[in-house]
């Protein structure tokens, strides 16, 4: 990396703010100009909100922009597009699809939601049977998603669907870009253990996208989806971080605040998570300074897999710590919330939701497979449906 | 705390294949077996091809002072390859942990530990903590000094031992002649460093460093931060070998590395030697960066490394089955070390409870 790099970006954020004070300026103008300066995510190219910068750098340029007092372009409700939707349309989109999604997409006008998994579709993403059938220029799309976080005020959809069922189930997937508000898509909530609805079920009759709308080519539906799944689970569990902040700040907030609570066995489990906590902090440090210039591979399972075991751990270990207090919760009530926030509400809430973190976005039974296969070199499990056209699975 | 950064320059991907093509040539596992019979035949040379040849006595030494002026990540980089080998070389007794203490002192013993002319020990349990209590020699007229250290790594190695003493103005360190000191061998667990209790009477010692505790405790700290390093090499030799023999050993008509129970061990094993390596590199990189974080990057790094390179060791053995459990099979050396590291320098729990001090997380 250059050494003057970072002053000058320094340099050029400092001009931006002195041309656009974001006290004084509207917040979707602000929001645009940044984009357009391509200050947005330095390491996207020129043009698109970038300006084809190391990634590392990201950090400091969103420092300097807080710091100023900079909008907020709802990254909590559209960390799906923002993590996953974005980096997989700069890989494989057009460049119309670029021109069309990727600001909107970033100054938070259109939030997006992943139209992936299916009721018999759940590790074995590549079993969807949705279909979507070339009518023209257009594709028409029917079927059941679930577990769709956010569907409820996404504009967009990023869906995997069925193209040609003739074929194994891998070779005949296509993704698309779909619109949320198409008459065909109908949203319901899925009321979770925690008793709101942060997920939903989406069905999907006859929903009509253009062919302008789909990603990569017809039948290359699992390499996109992939590239997708990488920088979902980079996402989950790699990003920047502090010392104690996330699940362990919770934590040893509640430790310090409630001195009548401590046990010496309870105090050699905070420590030993302690130090788990701040090793994994280091090790997605490590991985973002290897990741920095290429495309997130499958090491990012590792991070993913140790943040839902250390959440799942902290937040239990809360819980105990609480005593007498861990046995309220704050509320059951169905609510739909408009963001996703792992450490949000109380400690009762933060377990229970805690307990997702090793289904979504690929169960850590299935990230110990990637681990092993494709990092390891280990034999795949058997796949007694890999040589069989989709349509004769028994299902 | 600033982004240290946790990866390795060319520089010292280069120094690890010069190490590593070393230890090809000097250190085959038959050999390192054979010390725990006794029998350094198979060893000769290799010291030498380590610390003269390709330098590696001198790393931490600055240039002016006879070294090769390198910093900590080097030196871990070096461990890393130390402990790939199992090799029962002093390269973390003498040419980190006395060598960092000598640093603070104006002597002529340093450029000759940098050359490889000399070597030197730390008059101290393996197991010291870096700031725990400080055993101490008496020091009697005349600047005799009486008393008995036991379990001392790389004293048997040693020509020079750095004895701490007790004086009235604190502790301070004398450098005596290991001629004239009884040093007794011990059977250690791990052979490849093995241990040895020194007994001073009435030895004669010259002053090296008066006031000398908190160049101690560096050195310590030094060694406790960069032992990590070892340990990951120690891990990554189990995880990497566990791994060829499950994709080679077939039972049941298959390779035992295509059972789930057995991939999902080895998935959680990696995860746990990368992240070792991120805590590891941290502890070198603060070490290096003489960074006012090093306290808790190290009681971090042996926290965490300590126990994954026994977990490493011991899977490996009883991923290997029972070939595992065979003299002939290397893997006992690296169960032996690690678990002998685990004690190293402090126990894990040492290590949390140091951090419990350092971070405000009180009892």
């Amino acid at each position: 990396m250059n050494d003057d790099l970072p002053e000058e970006l320094h340099r050029r954020v400092e001009r931006f703010l002195a041309a656009h004070d974001p006290a004084t300026t509207e917040r979707l103008t602000w929001l645009r100009a940044r984009f357009d300066a391509g200050l947005a995510w330095v390491s996207f190219p020129a043009g698109l909100g970038g300006l084809g910068l190391p990634q590392a750098l990201q950090a400091e340029v969103d420092g300097l922009f807080d710091d100023a007092g900079a909008p907020d372009n709802r990254k909590k409700a559209n960390g799906i597009g923002l993590g996953m939707a974005a980096p997989t349309i700069l890989r494989f989109g057009t460049d119309a699809q670029k021109q069309r999604f990727l600001r909107p997409l970033w100054t938070g006008e259109e939030i997006w939601c992943q139209l992936f998994s299916e009721p018999g579709a759940g590790s074995d993403l590549a079993a969807v049977a949705t279909r979507a059938v070339r009518d023209g220029d257009t594709w028409v799309v029917s079927g059941q998603k679930v577990w769709t976080s956010g569907a409820h005020h996404a504009r967009f959809a990023i869906l995997l669907a069925r193209t040609n069922p003739d074929v194994p189930k891998h070779g005949g997937l296509t993704y698309f870009l779909c619109d949320m508000t198409d008459p065909g898509v109908d949203v319901r909530p899925l009321r979770q253990i925690t008793g709101e609805a942060e997920f939903n079920e989406v069905f999907l009759t006859d929903v009509s996208i253009p062919d302008s709308h789909r990603l990569g080519a017809e039948g290359a539906g699992w390499k996109v989806a992939n590239a997708t799944l990488n920088n979902e689970r980079v996402a989950i569990g790699g990003r920047a971080a502090l010392r104690e902040s996330g699940m362990i700040g919770e934590v040893v907030d509640t430790w310090r605040t409630n001195p009548q609570r401590r046990t010496p066995e309870l105090h050699a489990r905070l420590l030993g998570l302690w130090v788990e906590a701040e090793v994994a902090r280091l090790t997605g440090q490590r991985l973002r300074q290897k990741l920095a210039l290429g495309q997130p591979g499958p090491e990012g399972a590792t991070m993913k897999l140790t943040f839902a075991r250390l959440n799942q751990q902290l937040s239990g270990l809360e819980l105990e710590l609480l005593g007498e207090d861990g046995l309220r919760y704050s509320d059951w009530s169905m609510t739909r919330p408009d963001k996703v926030d792992m450490t949000g509400r109380d400690a009762g809430y933060r377990y229970l939701r805690a307990r997702g973190n090793s289904i979504e976005g690929g169960t850590s039974e299935i990230l110990r497979n990637i681990i092993a296969e494709r990092l390891l070199g280990l034999p795949a499990e058997p796949r007694v449906d890999k040589d069989i056209p989709w349509k004769e699975l028994p299902r | 705390m600033s982004d240290l950064d946790l990866l390795y320059s060319d520089v010292e991907d280069d120094l690890r294949s010069s190490v590593r093509n070393v230890l090809a040539d000097h250190c085959d596992p038959a050999a390192v077996t054979a010390v725990y019979d006794g029998d350094r035949s198979g060893l000769d040379g290799l010291w030498k091809a380590l610390a003269v040849d390709l330098g590696l006595a001198g790393l931490l030494v600055p240039e002016d002072r006879g070294g090769a002026g390198a910093s900590a990540r080097e030196a871990a980089v070096v461990l890393e390859e130390l402990g790939r080998a199992a090799a029962p070389v002093p390269f973390l007794t003498s040419s980190v942990v006395a060598t960092v203490l000598l640093l603070a002192a104006q002597t002529d013993l340093l450029p000759r530990l940098a050359a490889g002319t000399s070597t030197a020990s730390l008059l101290v349990p393996l197991s010291t903590v870096p700031d725990g209590p400080l055993p101490s020699i008496r020091v009697g007229a005349g600047g005799r000094l009486t008393g008995t250290i036991t379990s001392v790594a790389g004293a048997l190695e040693a020509d020079v031992l750095l004895v701490p003493v007790r004086t009235a103005a604190g502790i301070a360190v004398y450098a005596v002649d290991t001629a004239v000191a009884g040093v007794v061998p011990v059977v250690s667990l791990d052979m490849t460093r093995q241990l040895a209790d020194v007994t001073l009477a009435d030895a004669a010692g010259e002053l090296v460093l008066g006031d000398a505790e908190h160049a101690i405790r560096r050195a310590l700290e030094a060694g406790a931060a960069l032992l990590a390093s070892e340990q990951l090499g120690v891990a990554r030799w189990c995880l990497d070998t566990t791994v060829a023999f499950l994709k080679e050993r077939r039972q049941f008509g298959r390779a035992l590395g295509g059972f789930q129970a057995l991939k999902h061990r080895l998935a959680d094993l990696y995860t746990g030697v990368e992240s070792m390596n991120a805590a590891a590199r941290h502890a070198a990189a603060a070490l290096a960066a003489g960074d006012l974080d090093l306290p808790v990057a190290t009681a971090v790094a042996q926290a965490y490394c300590s126990d994954l390179a026994v977990t490493a060791a011991e899977e490996a053995v009883q991923l290997h089955g029972g070939i595992g459990m065979t003299w002939e099979y290397p893997v006992h050396l690296y169960l032996k070390r690690a678990k002998a590291d685990q004690i190293a320098f402090g126990t894990p729990d040492t290590h949390r409870a140091r951090l419990g001090a350092l971070i405000g997380l009180d009892s």
